[in-house]
């Protein structure tokens, strides 16, 4: 095995790196997958709520990286999926300890054990940012359609760049289709042509996020939620499938009636 | 046409249509302003250019971008100080 390690990034706060982080995972391990989720977020701790696994940490990725126990120890196997696991960070330790060389020598030694690494990034372009981006080979940026945070993308995706970091892709989170029906919101083909790059993935903003992130279940592939079909999809593309984009405007009434008939 | 008809009945552009615009322009100043060696390069291939045909006064040349005539457009402004015109070949 030699896994892809892909750090999951934003610039702007808020705009979704841990969901997109934890449905990512969920999904590919859906698919039989061998993946490991390393939260970097230190201080801000939040990929174990997600992923319902807050009450089964041990040890953390401050712990690993200075050496007090091996990866292996700390990592945190999934309740229902046996090839999922996450090394989560600390809430409390010094941020400071886990510096760019330190997570790119535990993602080489993590390499072999997986097919996927995904990094969830801490919001900003300081420290932070920089030690997670170290250790992975690739990149998605999750952006939201609104004026700052694809500002920030922007940045952020200058900094990959001179980071040497390829086949950067990008995911529109939180696309309100009425909104955009309306001309009141930018879509993803708007965001696509300023931001030119790849774009894997435009979900939409979506209750049902919010319910399965109270459980501890990520939504992906739960096909009575557009972000659940939506983050599936994406899983897809990573995968090296080509699947169409979703019209999200059309989950209308039409939609629903021919699924619950099984047409669709 | 079209554009103008909407501004004479009042109507204004989308909201989507104004961050479009907007963001176009920031993203012209953000990227420039990280990446500074690139103003450099420009520089240095006008000056290729021109030098063909004119001697300027390359310490007195300025290159920048700067706001343009309409609201959110962005202009490369160029201000090079000819000496002389070189004779033209065939
Ligand atoms: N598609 C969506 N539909 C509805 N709510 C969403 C969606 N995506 C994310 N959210 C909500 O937005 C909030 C922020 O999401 P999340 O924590 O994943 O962002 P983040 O980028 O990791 O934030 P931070 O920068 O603080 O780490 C959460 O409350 C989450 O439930
Ligand atoms: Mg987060």
């Amino acid at each position: 095995m030699r896994a892809e390690i892909i750090v999951i990034t934003s610039g702007k706060g808020g705009v979704g790196k841990t969901t997109t982080t934890a449905n990512i995972g969920v999904g590919l391990a859906m698919n039989d997958k061998k993946v490991a989720l390393i939260d970097t977020d230190t201080g801000l701790r939040n990929l174990d709520l997600l992923l319902g696994l807050e009450n089964r940490i041990m040890y953390d990725l401050v712990d690993v990286t200075e050496g007090r126990v091996p990866y292996k120890k700390a990592l945190v196997k999934h309740k229902k999926f046996e090839k999922l696991f996450l090394l989560p960070t600390s809430q409390v330790k010094d941020k400071s300890s886990v510096n760019p060389e330190a997570l790119m020598k535990l993602c080489d030694e993590m390499r072999e054990e997986f097919d996927y690494i995904l990094i969830d990034c801490p919001a900003g372009i300081e420290q932070g940012f920089q030690t997670a981006i170290a250790g992975a080979d690739t990149a998605i940026v999750v952006t939201m359609p609104e004026i700052s945070a694809v500002r920030d993308a922007d940045k952020i995706i200058g900094e990959l760049g001179r980071a040497d970091k390829e086949n950067i892709k990008l995911i529109v989170n939180r696309i309100r289709p009425q909104m955009v029906e309306q001309g009141d919101m930018l879509d993803m083909d708007d965001i696509n042509d300023i931001l030119s790059i790849t774009c894997i993935g435009q979900v939409p903003d979506d209750e049902k996020v919010v319910t399965s992130t109270n459980r501890g279940e990520p939504v992906v592939g739960n096909e009575d939620s557009l972000a659940g079909r939506a983050y599936m999809n994406v899983v897809r593309r990573i995968l090296g499938e080509d699947v169409p984009f979703m019209d999200l405007r059309k989950d209308s009434f039409f939609r629903r009636i021919k699924r619950a008939f099984g047409m669709n | 046409m079209f554009d103008a008809l909407r501004k004479l009945f009042g109507e204004k552009e989308s909201s989507k249509d104004t961050a479009r615009r907007r963001l176009q322009f920031v993203l012209v100043h953000d990227r420039a302003s990280v990446q500074p060696e690139i103003m450099d390069k420009i520089r240095e291939e006008i000056i290729g250019v021109i030098s063909k045909y004119m001697d300027i006064e390359r310490q007195n040349m300025e290159i920048t971008l700067a706001n343009g005539d309409k609201d959110n457009s962005v202009a490369l402004v160029a201000n090079i100080p000819v000496s002389r015109m070189k004779h033209g070949k065939r």
